[in-house]
């Protein structure tokens, strides 16, 4: 590990003038907000982080849950995943928000891990992790070994020819599907990112990641309030029982009106390059008949595209069938 | 054969370990938890290719680096000898190469450096800053094996032309991928040289080798090199022989004068510190229509590194597991660029039986005929490896026990045929075979005034009872409470005793306890005898003895504690010594020594989202007389568990461009979590064999692993229809 600094921000001003010294927000950068450190501290052991200074967020004030003036469910930027998780709001008009958080992680992690920590979190990719390894993530330009190695895990949409990797989220895919916001704070003031345009597709720089700019402190999330009727599920397949990422999930909300579709949100876990939602998919489902074909119909568009690489071709399957199994299980 | 002891007390009790409240307090000090005076923290630093040879260290950043007291290179110490390893001293490695011998590489991961410094950080920081050049080669880490050095490991009749034939034959290939053991405790030295001795805390699953080994390596008389080892996290094979960190910890605190402390990194212990191989092997089969086994074959080859030959024995079980006239097993060895392999939990018999097993159900389903029947109808008489009887062998009793706990005679034969709750479920069965044997061991008895004893041997506990079944076996020899007895183990100044390996040192330390005790009797009549004023002043030693504590007159009139005999004496203890004679590797035994076992597993299957999960399992074992039934329980189910890891989730990959395991780490290299594991029903058939010791007791350290994935994947082919043929097992293989 890196010889770094540490600082604790007084005030949101003051952390953010900190992080805006940083030339970047995304890999490499100089400055790091720490929220629960799962990932920072982990990835700064590795030396995959190397921050000069790391700034503690943890004492501003970030951490509420609770129902905003407009209905919308507000959840502060240091909120724990497990304070989230297990919040009445959350587990009554969010659940499958609640199960992709409680299908993440461990219990321990889930204690320290916080909502922007979370959403920032790291690819898994195990050349990402290893500094032996060359990886245009970490090092722009140097190459991608998962190409022509270990790609099981990895993306099979939104990939380009320099990244494979897949963003390993389980919260995030739940907040896509729910048409989360992500609201942010910089130096030159607010400013308010739909989740579904906060992540970057890796294209020739799969360092940059997300939209932020250097200083941009994420303040908290917005989730528009519950659709009447809409029911939820989080389902997450991979080879352990517990406590691994996943293979494929899945985040689907469903409101039924006279035995038909009403209206569907979805979102996938574990197979893109970001979260991932296809509006198009979708819409397939509104007004038919709440039945496998439609279910698959869905599915077939929502990995429309999939580029399978050398060991993850599966996932276009595994997906699939974990899209149609969340539909039936909220629609029975 | 020995008789039985009289009274049976403390053995067979289920005892919860003694060392227990020592453990969960954190009292009980591991290796790493030893911290001396000036202690100086030493990391290495890994080679990151896996092939080729080192041109450069730069470690001119590194050694300015705060704290830092040295870097260490080849050169930089006088050169190390290499090691001719033999079971008899013990002078057993597995790497036999010195660290920093020569500037080849290759495995990834292999020591070229070493920094030392006053902290932990210091010296990590300082082994990330040292820069090395190499001229690099592309690595072999293939994982398709073609043979070199192929042997014949047993023959009997001719399986070639009985298999050509034979009216309903299988042959079929299975392949294992290779396996790290990842015990929670990595492997680590202290090393404390203080000018004439060293002293090392190690991570070792026998200390006597292990001193043996390091004295040799680095040129020391043996009595000048002390290991100790009082407490273990765990080795599963893994910490059996010495390993490079050692002699580097050792050499460090030579050079610099000073205590160092190496404790490796999760990372590191997919380098240079062995693994399970991988392994190929090819099963063939011949049997009559009814099910008779005509012919067997069984061809093997695994993956040893480019330096040494470490061959898995896994025909070790082929030829006594099944009556059949014709067989042939062969093994193989196939070099590649990675680190020495090494035993794993069960090695040979536990990959051996995957294949073996899995062909036997293969066949079962060719025949039309049930698992269990082909087994019992095949079951030998004899061992017909060997030519010999077995000592004891109640397989049969097994398979027919764990049928009924299980309600196998409920099982549908149809894939896919039984469901519950909306899932598929799978039944399989396997049965599986352990060695069992002693190997020369000593220990000393010390008998006190207070009544208490003191048992010693230079032998290890890792993790797995051993001070508790040692407690158990004097407490019931001198007919004393468990408590009462003090239990001194994993310290080479203690008499010599025996690796924690192979299942085998409960039985290697019955006889030495026995003989030490008696031992120690004998000197206590002695001095009874001469002494004035005892009870038995002047009596001739040969008309009393020592049994169960006491020193009695055979006529039985009177008798003593020891504890009075003692008092009486004025003395405050008497000591004896016992050495008991090893049958492990004997060339031409009488009898075939082995325990046995069945298990029986349900899988549960759910295609729509394919998902598999264990959700049953019943084991069976014929172990000997169980010495303390918690302990043996917890040995097998943390067996099954390792079993449904090797079935479903383990398996290290290597990057075919660098070499590189990478997947070293506990998030990318699965093991089985609580989750993944069911209710587990454990049952002993207690057949005591007396031939092997005179409690007669066998280990349990290894026999619940044997057979476990190959009865998962049995259980897979009946819910799925889909054969899985290597491990581990993967989801899409069932898509
Ligand atoms: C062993 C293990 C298993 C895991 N398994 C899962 C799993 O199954 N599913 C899953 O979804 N996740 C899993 N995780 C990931 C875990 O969810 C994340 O590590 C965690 O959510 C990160 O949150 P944190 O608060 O600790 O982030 P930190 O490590 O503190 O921060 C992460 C990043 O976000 C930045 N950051 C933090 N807060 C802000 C802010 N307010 N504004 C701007 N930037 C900010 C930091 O600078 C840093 O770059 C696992 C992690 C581990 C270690
Ligand atoms: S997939 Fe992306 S993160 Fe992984 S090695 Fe390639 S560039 Fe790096």
């Amino acid at each position: 590990m890196q010889t770094f600094d540490l600082v604790r921000a007084s005030d949101r001003p003051a952390a953010i003038a900190a992080g805006a010294e940083s030339a970047t927000a995304q890999q490499g950068a100089s400055v790091r907000f720490l929220a629960g450190g799962t990932t920072l501290i982990d990835l700064m052991k590795l030396g995959v982080e190397r921050p000069e200074r790391v700034v503690d967020i943890n004492r501003l004030g970030l951490d509420e849950i609770r129902k905003a003036e407009n209905g919308d469910l507000f959840v502060g930027a240091t909120a724990r995943n497990s304070d989230l998780a297990h919040h009445p709001l959350v587990r009554a008009d969010y659940a499958a928000l609640s199960q992709a958080i409680l299908a993440g992680a461990s219990t321990q992690l889930r204690n320290a891990a916080t909502t922007a920590g979370n959403l920032l979190q790291r690819t898994r990719c195990m050349y990402f992790r290893d500094l032996a390894s060359a990886c245009n993530k970490r090092k722009p330009g140097s190459g991608c070994p998962a190409i022509a190695g270990a790609n099981r895990m990895l993306a099979i949409l939104g990939t380009s020819n320099a990244c494979i990797a897949n963003n390993p989220s389980d919260m995030a895919v739940a907040m896509l599907a729910y048409d989360a916001v992500v609201h942010v704070q910089g130096v030159a003031g607010g400013r308010q990112i739909p989740l579904a345009d906060f992540y970057v597709l890796p294209g020739q720089r799969p360092d940059i990641e997300t939209m932020l700019a250097p200083g941009e402190l994420i303040t908290h999330v917005t989730l528009p309030p519950p659709k009447t009727g809409e029911r939820s599920v989080y389902l997450k397949l991979r080879d352990r029982a517990s406590y691994e990422f996943a293979l494929v999930s899945t985040a689907v909300a469903v409101t039924l009106a006279d035995g038909k579709i009403a209206n569907a949100r979805f979102a996938l876990g574990g197979v893109g390059a970001r979260p991932w939602r296809v509006r198009k998919a979708e819409d397939v489902l509104r007004g038919s008949a709440p039945d496998e074909r439609a279910f698959r119909n869905a599915a077939d568009t929502c990995l429309d595209g999939a580029r399978p690489q050398s060991h993850n071709g599966f996932k276009i399957e595994l997906a699939k069938r974990c899209i149609v199994h969340a539909f039936k299980q909220v629609t029975s | 054969m020995a008789q039985p002891q009289a009274a049976i007390t403390q053995i067979g009790q289920a005892r919860a370990r003694i060392d227990g409240p020592l453990k969960v307090t954190g009292t009980a000090r591991f290796t790493s938890d030893h911290n001396l005076p000036g202690m100086l923290y030493a990391v290495p630093v890994g080679a990151t290719i896996a092939k080729g040879r080192v041109t450069a260290i730069d470690i001119a950043r590194a050694r300015q680096m705060p704290g830092v007291r040295a870097i260490m290179k080849r050169g930089d110490f006088p050169p190390m000898s290499h090691i001719t390893p033999n079971f008899v001293e013990p002078l057993m490695a597995d790497e036999t190469r010195p660290p920093f011998d020569d500037d080849v590489i290759r495995y990834y991961g292999q020591y070229v450096a070493l920094a030392v410094a006053d902290t932990f950080e210091q010296a990590k920081a300082a082994a990330d800053a040292v820069t090395v050049s190499y001229a690099a080669e592309t690595p072999n880490v293939d994982p398709h094996l073609a043979a070199e050095n192929t042997k014949v490991v047993s023959e009997r009749g001719d399986a070639e032309k009985a298999y050509a034939g034979a009216a309903v034959t299988l042959d079929a290939q299975y392949a294992i991928a290779p396996e790290t053991h990842n015990p929670i405790e990595t492997h680590a030295t202290v090393a404390n040289w203080d000018g004439d001795e060293l002293t090392l805390y190690e991570t070792s699953q026998a200390v006597v080798n292990h001193r043996n080994v390091l004295a040799d390596m680095l040129g020391l008389p043996r009595h000048k090199v002390r290991v100790i080892a009082k407490f273990i996290g765990s080795g599963f094979g893994g910490k059996l022989w010495p390993w490079s960190q050692s002699p580097l910890a050792a050499a460090a605190s030579i050079k610099l004068g000073q205590p160092v402390k190496l404790v490796l990194s999760r990372p590191m212990m997919f380098h240079a510190v062995g693994h399970r191989p991988r392994i190929e092997q090819r099963v063939r089969l011949g049997a009559t229509r009814d099910g008779k086994l005509v012919s067997l074959q069984h061809d093997y080859v695994n993956t040893t590194s480019i330096l040494d030959d470490y061959e898995e024995n896994c025909g070790e079980a082929t030829p006594h597991m099944y009556s059949v006239p014709n067989l042939r097993v062969t093994s193989g060895l196939a070099k590649r660029n990675i680190g020495t392999p090494t035993s794993m939990r069960g090695p040979g018999a536990v990959p051996g039986l995957f294949a073996t097993e899995s062909a036997m159900d293969e066949l079962a389903v060719k025949l039309g005929m049930d698992p269990l029947q082909l087994h019992l109808l095949n079951e030998p008489r004899l061992d017909e490896g060997l030519g010999v009887p077995f000592s004891s062998r109640h397989l049969k009793e097994c398979l027919t026990l764990g049928a009924e706990k299980f309600g196998w005679s409920n099982r549908d034969p149809h894939v896919g045929a039984m469901k519950r709750d909306g899932m598929i479920l799978g039944w399989g069965m396997a049965a599986c075979s352990w060695l069992a044997a002693r190997l020369d061991c000593s220990v000393s008895v010390e008998l006190r005034q207070d009544g208490t004893a003191r048992v010693a041997s230079a032998s290890q506990d890792i993790g797995t009872g051993t001070y508790t079944v040692m407690a158990q076996m004097a407490a019931e020899m001198l007919g004393i409470a468990v408590e009462r007895v003090e239990v001194e183990i994993g310290d080479t100044k203690l008499p010599p005793g025996a690796v924690s390996g192979g299942s085998m040192l409960t039985a290697s330390l019955v006889a030495p306890t026995e003989e030490a005790i008696a031992a120690a009797g004998k000197a206590l009549i002695a001095r009874l005898v001469a002494g004035e004023n005892t009870p038995f002043s002047g009596a001739e030693p040969q008309t009393l003895a020592f049994k169960q504590g006491r020193i009695m007159a055979k006529d039985a009139q009177t008798s003593m504690p020891f504890a009075a005999a003692l008092q009486t004496l004025q003395i405050a203890s008497i000591s004896g010594q016992g050495t008991g004679q090893g049958t492990f590797g004997a060339q031409r035994p009488k009898l075939s020594s082995h325990s046995f076992g069945a298990h029986f597993v349900e899988v549960t299957w759910r295609p729509e989202i394919a998902r598999l999960r264990a959700s049953r399992v019943v084991s069976v074992f014929d172990a000997g007389r169980i010495l303390n039934p918690l302990a043996a329980r917890n040995q097998i189910e943390g067996a099954i568990v390792m079993g449904i890891g090797m079935a479903l989730l383990e398996g290290t990959e290597y990057d075919a461009a660098s070499g590189a395991p990478i997947n070293a780490n506990l998030a990318d290299y699965v093991v089985a979590t609580n989750a993944d594991v069911p209710a587990l029903d454990v049952h002993f058939v207690e057949y005591p064999d007396y031939n092997l010791n005179a409690l007669g007791a066998r280990g349990v350290g290894e026999i619940g692993l044997a057979g476990a994935a190959a009865a998962l994947t049995n259980a897979v082919y009946h819910a799925t229809g889909i054969r899985v043929r290597e491990l581990p097992l993967k989801l899409e293989d069932l898509l």
